[in-house]
């Protein structure tokens, strides 16, 4: 746009040309990267977006010259400042690194080394380019951490990283990135593995530290929610190809591209309670459901009519119980854990005094930050770790202190789905082995019926039968989550206990994942304590809440209630750190000014 | 801390205990007789009488307890008995043998840590791919080679092809060259493998990536960020092979015609000499359970993850990283 003015004008900040990079693989090249080019101008934002695979990452990375040392770029140009960073010799690169270009890397947990004291790295850029002695170097770091946020400056820079928390960590990122003062700000997902609220201080900060400097900033997410807000470009990129590029109110206001319109439906910042809509309202009638539920289920009578009654086949048939009987249900929970004598003595109330029930064929959404307690609940609730005091109630039942036979049952009828599929299922079995698993343990049936239910379970959960055989290795991510589902629902359980289950997916995966949740609990009325950090995931699936802080529910009740009209402040601050207002504002109008067209 | 060190030489002090005790029982309950071996296999010229005499001065005719509580005091005041073979105290034998192993030794693991360290840092931070092949294959070669055809091939190649090295004795430094070459080998090919391992592993961490974004050399990105990384399970390694290198003595030793303990060991293993076999066994154990507990004692210094006093912390189950909510809770993150 600054354009073709006949007098010498000053290139750009950053300029990527036709870039192509592959990786080299037994299996051949795989390109990853195919003619992406961009620009940075200097105090500009450019957000590039994909889902993992997009090649997003890879390009920053080429920007910053540190791919990995099996990919090869094969052709295009970087320029910083008008100098090609591609053909430049390896000490010139270096020299520019750190000084001229700032990077900040997507993990603050594993980013920071960890033997040493978090000042100590912030001075070494200082120290690397000359800009400083040891002595000043540590000055200026300390100055350098407070600049990037960090309270108490002075005594961080002499702890090591493990004694910082993630959003801690990130600051030090930062500082290590904007100290010598760079022209380029290089970051690959800064904050995506941090928690919700400390995401939004950072990327204020972030925004307002470079805003004063006029750094360009090429800032890589997943998130077209944080790429509205923060970008005055969005880059969306697909398969190594940029898909689409423009303004915030272009691409999210009108995209041209499906593959943007596909990623905009999915965000699940930019959602609203689309699933939501799927299921009955409260009371209204709902026969779909009672044929899906009969068809799926093969003992006991249909499903009641009502949402509220619409309890599992099972439950009715076994238990003569009455239909508000909730199916889990926790009441004064309390959980302490000793602390070492290094942290300091005593104990830490992980959960205080905690109760919420599940209903039969409903969501309890538990909400909350690292360190709010709601995984140490989900452990509690399936009575893999012991409560302090409180009780645990499954279909009524006292199974606090139950052992033996009566711990397996109540393990039956409540099972867990993890959040990392990856690391949740056995990479060497077969989706086979790993989905009648459950059935092995619980010695259910001969051979071939425990491998009809397999197919039955996968198509449950839709996957083609011919899944059966495959390594768990095989599976991307959100099949492999699709058969932890389908190993959780083995034995029919009245309730599952969702840990973060889709938090480790991509968005346009999260989404289907949801779907499917939501739509196999409209079919076999089976209930969910859905623990997340992420309140937009929330809004699709869940029918009540539980906001944690620190092991105490801040706040309770029906999910509407909470989320539009939240009664605590900290229900509320959490509301306003989802990212995508923008977005959904340029939505809305897009869409209002489509419907007034015609 | 003191409360650590209390606890960790206390459990030096049991596992000593164990190896005397396995050692006893292992050697005394042995079928054959120490004294039988000391008057020979023939003796026709020695009357049951006078045999049953020298067992009674060695202690060898009272019942094995009887035995094994006598020799455990006496091991306490320091005493370990007198050699079968020579009549001479054990603790003698050892304090003269102990000098020139120590020497080899501490030649050898210098040798194993120089080489096989730098070998290892070597491969991971040169850019030429064939050259990393090729150092990364010398050493499963080396842990392959048995140690005493290598001092072999050394001895035929530096002391008669090029005579450059004496080979054998144990007069000057000189000497010193070979035999700590042979002990090294092995050693230094087990700490080149491990510390190559751990080295890979951590040159895929993204703090090295961090390093290199500020711009960071070669040198400082190698040495200064990963090798301190990449040293604890090497450190640990070390530790265990300090015992490697006693039983390397024996062969060194015998190859090389040097005195020592790996040659006090043959000689008194052959002779059935059990009070100092037992005196060896039971220095080994010393040496082995003091330097692993230098080494426990050093990890926490190299790295500040490890304070000696939370290790405890780590068995409480993690509810949501409860380190992670105090660190953050003073600050108000």
């Amino acid at each position: 746009m600054s354009g073709q003015a006949s007098a010498p004008v000053s290139p750009p900040l950053l300029r990527v040309v036709d870039l192509a990079v592959e990786y080299r693989t037994r299996r051949g090249p795989v390109h990853a990267v195919r003619g992406v080019s961009l620009t940075v101008e200097a105090g500009q934002t450019v957000a590039l977006v994909g889902e993992s695979g997009s090649g997003k990452s890879t390009t920053a990375h080429a920007v910053v010259g540190l791919l990995a040392p099996a990919a090869h770029v094969t052709a295009g140009r970087v320029e910083l400042d008008g100098r090609d960073l591609l053909t430049a010799p390896r000490r010139e690169l270096r020299a520019l690194r750190g000084l001229r270009v700032g990077f900040v890397p997507q993990d603050p947990t594993v980013s920071l080394n960890p033997v040493v004291r978090v000042g100590e790295q912030v001075a070494e850029v200082l120290r690397v380019h000359g800009l400083a002695d040891r002595r000043t170097a540590r000055v200026e770091a300390v100055e350098a951490l407070r600049r990037a946020g960090l309270p108490d400056p002075e005594v961080r820079a002499q702890q090591y990283p493990h004694e910082l928390s993630g959003g801690m960590r990130q600051r030090v990122l930062i500082a290590i990135a904007m100290v010598a003062g760079p022209g380029l700000l290089v970051a690959d997902e800064p904050t995506s593995a941090l928690d919700v609220t400390v995401q939004r201080q950072i990327l204020d900060h972030l925004e307002h530290v470079t805003t004063e400097t006029g750094t360009g900033v090429l800032l890589v997410t997943h998130d077209l929610g944080v790429a509205a807000d923060r970008a005055q470009q969005i880059v969306v990129m697909s398969q190594g190809v940029v898909v689409e590029a423009g303004t915030p109110d272009e691409v999210l206001g009108r995209p041209r591209h499906p593959y943007t319109q596909a990623l905009l439906a999915a965000a699940p910042s930019l959602r609203t309670s689309r699933a939501h809509a799927l299921r009955p309202a409260p009371g209204e009638a709902a026969p779909a459901d009672a044929r899906l539920a009969d068809a799926s289920s093969a003992d006991g009578p249909p499903v009641g009519s009502s949402r509220t009654d619409a309890r599992p086949a099972r439950a009715a048939s076994d238990t003569a119980t009455s239909a508000s009987v909730p199916v889990l249900e926790v009441r004064d929970l309390v959980k302490d854990f000793a602390l070492s004598r290094a942290a300091g003595g005593g104990t830490l109330r992980a959960v205080d005094g905690l109760g919420f029930r599940v209903l039969p064929g409903q969501t309890v959404a538990l909400v909350g930050e690292s360190g709010s307690g709601k995984s140490t609940t989900a452990r509690l609730a399936v009575r893999l770790a012991d409560p302090t005091s409180g009780q645990v109630l499954v279909d009524g039942a006292d199974v606090t202190r139950a052992r033996g036979r009566a711990l397996r049952e109540a393990r039956r009828r409540v099972q867990v789905v993890y959040q990392n599929p990856y690391a949740s299922l056995n990479p060497g079995w077969s989706v086979e082995q790993l989905v009648t698993d459950p059935l092995r343990v619980a010695r259910e049936g001969t051979r071939r019926t425990r491998r009809d239910r397999a197919a039955e379970l996968l198509d449950l959960v839709a996957l083609p039968a011919s899944a059966l055989g495959r390594r768990a290795a095989e599976l991307s991510g959100g099949q492999r989550q699709r058969v932890a589902i389908a190993r959780a629902l083995a034995l029919e359980p009245a309730a599952m206990v969702l840990d973060e289950p889709v938090s480790a997916l991509d968005v346009s995966v999260q989404a289907q994942v949801l779907d499917l949740l939501t739509d196999l609990q409209t079919r076999l009325g089976v209930s969910y304590l859905f623990i997340s950090h992420d309140l937009a995931v929330v809004r699709q699936v869940a029918h009540d809440v539980v906001v944690m802080r620190r092991g105490v529910a801040v706040e309770q009740g029906p999910v509407e209630r909470v989320l539009t009209a939240p009664e605590h402040p900290y229900t509320a601050e959490l509301l306003g750190a989802v990212p995508g207002r923008r977005a959904l504002a340029a939505a809305a109008a897009a869409s209002a000014s489509v419907g007034s067209a015609p | 801390m003191t409360r650590y060190l209390a606890v960790r030489v206390a459990q030096a002090l049991g596992v000593l205990w164990a190896a005397y005790t396995v050692s006893f029982l292992v050697l005394f309950a042995l079928p054959g007789d120490p004294v039988s071996a000391l008057v020979g296999g023939d003796s026709s010229d020695v009357t049951p009488e006078q045999l049953d005499a020298v067992r009674a001065e060695y202690g060898f005719d009272r019942p094995l307890p009887a035995q094994y509580v006598h020799r455990l005091g006496q091991v306490l005041t320091g005493d370990l008995g007198r050699s079968v073979a020579t009549g001479r105290p054990v603790t003698e034998l050892l304090g003269e043998a102990v000098g020139p192993t120590v020497q080899i030794a501490a030649a050898g693991l210098l040798v194993a840590l120089v080489v096989g360290g730098g070998l290892a840092v070597g491969a991971h931070a040169t850019r030429h791919r064939v050259l990393a092949g090729l150092l990364l294959a010398l050493p499963p070669l080396g842990v392959a080679v048995p140690s005493f055809w290598f001092g072999l091939a050394l001895v035929q190649l530096f002391s008669f092809t090029f005579p450059l090295f004496p080979a054998v004795g144990q007069k000057g430094p000189a000497s010193l060259v070979l035999p700590a070459l042979t002990l090294a080998l092995p050693t230094g090919a087990v700490v080149a493998q491990v510390l190559s391992a751990s080295l890979r592993r951590t040159l895929r961490e993204p703090f090295v990536d961090t390093a290199w974004a500020k711009g960071a050399g070669p040198t400082r990105v190698h040495l200064g960020h990963v090798l301190r990384n990449a040293a604890l399970p090497a450190l640990t390694m070390t530790g265990l092979v300090v015992g490697g290198l006693l039983s390397g003595a024996v062969v060194t030793e015998t190859v090389f015609s040097r005195a020592g303990l790996g040659r006090l060991t043959a000689t008194s293993v052959g002779a059935q000499d059990l009070p100092v076999v037992q005196g060896i066994v039971l220095l080994a154990a010393v040496v082995f359970v003091a330097v692993n507990l230098v080494v426990d004692l050093v990890h926490p210094v190299l790295d500040p993850r490890l304070p000696t006093t939370a290790r405890r912390a780590a068995r409480v189950p993690a509810p949501d990283r409860p380190a992670e909510l105090l660190s953050a809770a003073p600050a108000g993150a």
